[in-house]
């Protein structure tokens, strides 16, 4: 469905009845679209328009689409103009009576702070806030399938064309798909068996030039990438980032570490932190487009995943590196972290201890900060900023009952990491935190 | 010869038809000494002469004008194929224009013709435009058939014109199936169709003939006889030299007529004509002929000799009907002239609008494919 | 509606046509006094005489071109070849001058003809009469060509082919003119030249078949059906050309899957056709190579358990199937 998107469902942005003037909003023109470019518009301001009438052509991440107006009236103000871009929703024009008074419109448009950027649905959200958007409800993922033969490795893969296109419609990362056809063929059953669910896809590493860190591989980026990179370097800085935040919901963490802890010793025992660290790690290598760098013409890939661990220390910041965290066992580091947080707190770090991340946490919940963002640290895609975890009233069953939240913000590069991308990735984060055995699976 | 056929022009003959034939083949076949051929020119003139005294002046003088049309629209078309203007292939009918006109200009409505692709000049004498026929050639809209078929494929419904066709020998099948239809529809008309010497070694002739007299059909084959199979002489091609006997063959009445001898071929026509309009009786007719050009324009020409060429150009069919309409006091000089300007006037006509035309539409290639 | 056996189905259209319309006659080899090598034109002689009902000479090109030179002077030939290995012998009238006619002169002149025959496989006769032309036939534009598998389509289409105003190839097959089915009597019963038929449906492969493979294809879908639970849906073009290319689309769009049987060899075949064009127009609905079920690349042989090793089978069929449905 093609058509401009009114927001009369955003209470924020209600206006008086006896107004007409109305948002023409950007509307979503193709399934994977998080923003458009207005090509040309078809209309001036002035120009009367039919209902479902093509007032402008948007080039979406897909093609060149028409776009037409819902409703009838006259174009009165247009705020994005061609050539420029506009997320999901934003106010693209304004549309109304002929001669009518919208300048309270405009106002408490230009009052509003920038876009916000639904990730997928945009129209039934509610209000976005101002930097983040809390995610549906997403359907916990099914267990995965079960280990599979790793396809022999001819370096490119063999997909049936309807398996393909399944796989680009239902999101699904072909690298995670074992394939079942003659020659390990990716075929329409292997899809349809998803269940969402990918299994650990086989390729071949380099190792890194920094010593102990994680090998990688790279894989060149698509034409389309290298645009999106460009087009969103130019338009907000040297690191195009995008914010997620998710709430998740840490009480069985804590039930669990409490366990862990029964019987270890001081330097054994593992923190909150820790357990966020290893189910980073878990996440990542699950996400290989999380766990990767944006490197011009090419995306590096890694094997493990590498996380660096920011520590505040007397004169700023350092984020020593837990080497393949996914590999490693809770109280292994815990260890590791409290050897690493006490060498940097005495300036004793070897560089290979703190550069060659693959990923990195930054938590500040124990300065009792609730929700905040994070800078990446290049050449890294994404960095988590943790805050505290708060007891409140939730809302389970029907009844009222107290659970222990955390928000926590990734800060993405939109190079590699689209806003999917990372949605899907914290997805799986939250999960494996609130249903911890998930991380050692 | 010359002289038996001037004394019974009218009469049917048959049976005896092939003896006759091979004897003046032999007279024919021996021209090379100057003397026999004035001769033979005298001779054939005289027998002309008795014919023109039987004919309407009228007729004659369109004959004469549908011959000299014939022979300066092909000579334009040498030319301007020569500066590029015709493409693919163009075979020339000069020197053969008597028997064009001699038959085709004795049927009657409703009768059909199907040709080879040397078929300019028939499709004019079938009354299709000269210039319809030029822009043809030139691939143009206002060709023939729009400019899809060329110099070897003009066509004209309307004037019971079947056809130009390209696979030496196709035609005669098409053309028996013609006549059939004609019978089949109990009409009178005939159908006449022509093919050249080297097509009668196609299994075609052959099967066609023997189902046109097995089923009497209605229908003349008109072997234009010009000696010559692209480069190949007939001699070095045919076991027999006298087509008219294969006929004999099928027990089919035949006949061979001079083709430099334009009321000669238009006795045997109309006799034949008769036989199949009264009795529907097919009938094979070898009218013997020279082509002054090559097979076609691509023809280098090195299988003959120029004096050969001269020696048929000495007994040219438009000379020799020229020479005898004037000794009969049915045209003169000026007449002639009158004719000359006026085919020249047609086919400066006919280049005008062929230039002046314009190809064919992008959306003609895919239109005419099926109905 | 009545039950009769394809021949008989055949000579129905044949009659009817006859009767409808003065300018139909039917020529070939022994079609008259005979009643016909294969018998489908049994009782016409009897019943409308010599001028309808013509036997030939053994001469393919000259009834072949007599029939092209009748059909543009008005008439509507039938023209029979005993089968259509002799047709190749009138080739020249059927490609050079039947199919171009109606292009050649600028549309003047159109030839309506049909060449009817037997085609395909018959049992034992060896390479030169065991042979399937349509790919040569569909080649060229300016023919079409039909292949029935069924009475009732044998006859609707025969009498549309007939009716048409162009050069029809119709493609009969010895083997099948003893199949019996459901024929309809009206007069008037027609099935349009160009579009397919489904002849069973189902969701998990398509097989474009047509002529002799359809039943043979029928089976294979009943096997697999059984054995595995594989829904095979039986697409069956009935006109190669105009070839209804969206009926068959549409069904691989359904199934993912495709498979052509056929009686041709597979070299630049119908089946190497549609295979091309499924490729083009539904690429991103396949889920398995496209298979070719053809007669295999050599001249047909004489011994029985060669023949049966060069042609296409039920079995043939049946382990296509499990290939592209990947079992």
């Amino acid at each position: 469905m093609i058509g401009v998107w009114r927001d009369d469902l955003s209470a924020a942005h209600r206006l008086p009845l006896n107004l007409m003037a109305n948002k023409i909003l950007m509307p979503k023109l193709s399934p994977t679209m998080e923003e458009g470019q207005i090509s040309r518009w078809l209309k001036k301001e002035g120009d009367a328009i039919d209902a479902n009438e093509t007032i402008a052509e948007v080039d979406t991440d897909k093609a060149t689409m028409e776009m037409t107006s819902l409703e009838a009236g006259t174009l009165l103000k247009i705020i994005v103009g061609a050539g420029s871009n506009a997320k999901l929703g934003q106010v693209i024009g304004i549309i109304g009576k002929k001669g009518e008074d919208f300048s309270a419109l405009l106002a408490s448009i230009e009052a509003a702070p920038a876009a916000s950027t639904p990730a997928e649905k945009p129209a039934p959200t509610p209000a976005p806030a101002a930097k983040a958007v809390s995610l549906p409800p997403m359907p916990k993922p099914a267990p995965p399938p079960p280990p599979a033969a790793a396809p022999a490795s001819t370096g490119r893969m063999v997909v049936s064309p309807i398996a393909a296109k399944m796989a680009a419609e239902k999101g699904v990362d072909l690298r995670g798909v074992r394939g079942t056809g003659p020659g390990g063929r990716i075929i329409k059953r292997d899809i349809e068996n998803l269940n969402g669910g990918t299994s650990k896809p086989s390729y071949s590493y380099t190792p890194s030039t920094v010593y102990g860190a994680s090998a990688f591989r790279e894989e060149g980026t698509s034409k389309m990438r290298q645009v999106i990179a460009q087009r969103l370097a130019e338009s907000i800085g040297p690191i195009p980032t995008f914010y997620l935040t998710v709430e998740i919901e840490m009480d069985a963490v804590l039930g669990l570490r409490k366990k862990l802890n029964e019987g270890l010793n001081d330097a054994q025992k593992v923190s909150v932190n820790d357990i966020v660290i290893k189910a980073a790690a878990s996440a990542l290598v699950k996400h290989p487009w999380v766990n990767a760098s944006y490197r011009d013409s090419s995306v590096r890939f890694y094997e493990d995943a590498d996380v660096g661990v920011a520590v505040a220390i007397e004169d700023g910041l350092i984020t020593p590196v837990v080497r393949s965290a996914n590999k490693k066992s809770f109280v292994e580091i815990a260890q590791e972290v409290k050897a690493l947080a006490s060498k940097a707190r005495e300036r004793k770090l070897q560089p290979e201890e703190y550069t060659g991340a693959t990923f990195s946490i930054s938590n500040l919940g124990m300065f009792g900060i609730k929700e905040f963002t994070a800078i990446i640290n290049p050449p890294e895609a994404a960095i988590i900023a943790v805050g505290g975890a708060e007891q409140v009233p939730v809302v389970r069953n029907g009844e009222i009952t107290i659970r222990s939240v955390m928000n926590v913000t990734m800060s993405c590069d939109h190079r590699v990491i689209d806003g999917a991308t990372g949605a899907k990735f914290l997805q799986t984060f939250k999960d494996m935190l609130e249903h911890p055995a998930l991380i050692l699976i | 010869m010359a002289k038996k056929s001037s004394k019974s022009p009218s009469k049917p003959r048959s049976k005896t038809a092939s003896k006759k034939s091979s004897e003046l083949q032999k007279v024919f076949a021996h021209v090379p000494d100057p003397s026999i051929a004035q001769k033979e020119y005298r001779q054939r003139k005289k027998s002309q002469l008795a014919m023109i005294r039987k004919t309407d002046k009228k007729l004659l003088a369109e004959m004469l004008y549908q011959m000299v049309l014939g022979r300066v629209f092909e000579q334009k078309c040498a030319e301007v194929y020569r500066i590029g203007m015709i493409g693919g292939f163009c075979h020339l009918y000069i020197g053969q224009e008597a028997i064009a006109i001699g038959s085709m200009m004795a049927l009657k409505e409703g009768d059909y013709t199907i040709t080879s692709y040397r078929d300019h000049v028939q499709a004019m004498v079938a009354g299709i435009a000269p210039e319809e026929v030029l822009a043809e050639l030139y691939g143009r809209a206002g060709g023939n058939v729009k400019g899809k078929g060329g110099s070897m494929h003009m066509f004209s419904k309307e004037k019971g014109f079947f056809g130009g066709h390209g696979i030496v020998g196709g035609q005669i099948g098409v053309g028996t199936g013609m006549a059939f239809a004609q019978k089949y529809k109990d009409t009178d008309n005939v159908t006449l169709c022509f093919f050249g010497e080297a097509a009668v070694n196609q299994g075609i002739f052959h099967e066609s003939l023997n189902m046109a007299q097995l089923w009497k059909l209605p229908i003349i084959y008109i072997c234009e006889n010009n000696q010559y199979g692209m480069g190949t002489a007939q001699d070095r091609a045919m076991s027999i030299s006298n087509i008219a006997s294969k006929g004999d063959g099928y027990g089919m009445a035949n006949e061979f007529v001079d083709g430099m001898d334009v009321m000669a071929v238009r006795d045997a026509v109309l006799r034949a004509c008769n036989r199949a309009r009264k009795d529907s009786l097919p009938t094979l007719l070898e009218i013997r002929s020279y082509r002054y050009m090559g097979h076609s324009m691509s023809d280098p020409g090195k299988y003959r000799t120029s004096e050969e060429i001269k020696k048929y150009q000495e007994r040219d069919p438009i000379a020799l009907f020229k020479d005898s309409l004037k000794e009969a006091k049915v045209l003169g000089e000026k007449d002639f002239e009158k004719i000359e300007k006026r085919a020249q006037e047609a086919v400066e006509k006919a280049v005008r609008y062929s230039e002046e035309s314009p190809y064919p539409d992008e959306s003609e290639l895919l239109t005419d494919v099926m109905l | 509606m009545a039950e009769m056996t394809m021949r008989d189905a055949l000579n129905a259209a044949l009659r009817e046509e006859i009767l409808r319309d003065e300018n139909v006659f039917v020529m070939g080899e022994e079609v008259a006094e005979y009643d016909g090598a294969y018998k489908v034109t049994r009782g016409l002689w009897q019943e409308f005489g010599d001028k309808r009902v013509i036997d030939t000479p053994i001469t393919e090109l000259g009834f072949a071109g007599l029939g092209v030179g009748a059909a543009m002077a008005g008439l509507r030939p039938v023209v029979e070849f005993m089968t259509f290995n002799f047709s190749i012998l009138a080739a020249d009238q059927i490609i050079n001058h039947a199919a171009k006619m109606l292009y050649m002169s600028g549309g003047q002149f159109n030839v309506p003809i049909v060449f009817r025959g037997p085609n395909g496989s018959a049992f034992q006769v060896s390479s030169q009469h065991s042979q399937a032309l349509e790919a040569m036939y569909a080649n060229f534009p300016g023919l079409k060509v039909v292949m029935p598998s069924t009475p009732a389509d044998a006859k609707g289409l025969l009498k549309s082919s007939i009716r048409d105003d162009n050069p029809v190839i119709f493609m009969e097959q010895e083997r099948m003119y003893g199949n019996k089915g459901e024929v309809p009597d009206d007069p008037d019963f027609l099935i349009p030249l160009g579009v397919a038929d489904v002849k069973r449906e189902g969701t998990d492969c398509t097989i474009v078949a047509r002529s002799m493979t359809v039943p043979m294809s029928l089976q294979a879908a009943e096997i697999v059906e059984r054995e595995y639970g594989v829904s095979v849906e039986v697409v069956d073009p009935r006109t190669i050309k105009p070839l209804d290319i969206d009926t068959i689309v549409e069904s691989v769009k359904k199934t993912n899957r495709l498979i052509v049987a056929e009686e041709s060899h597979s070299f630049a075949s119908v089946g190497a056709e549609i295979s091309h064009q499924v490729m083009e127009l539904a690429f991103d609905h396949l889920d398995a190579p496209i298979k070719r079920i053809s007669t295999v690349e050599a001249p047909m042989p004489y011994a029985k358990n060669l023949e049966a090793l060069a042609l296409p089978s039920v079995d043939k069929i049946v382990d296509a199937i499990k290939e592209v449905c990947y079992l």
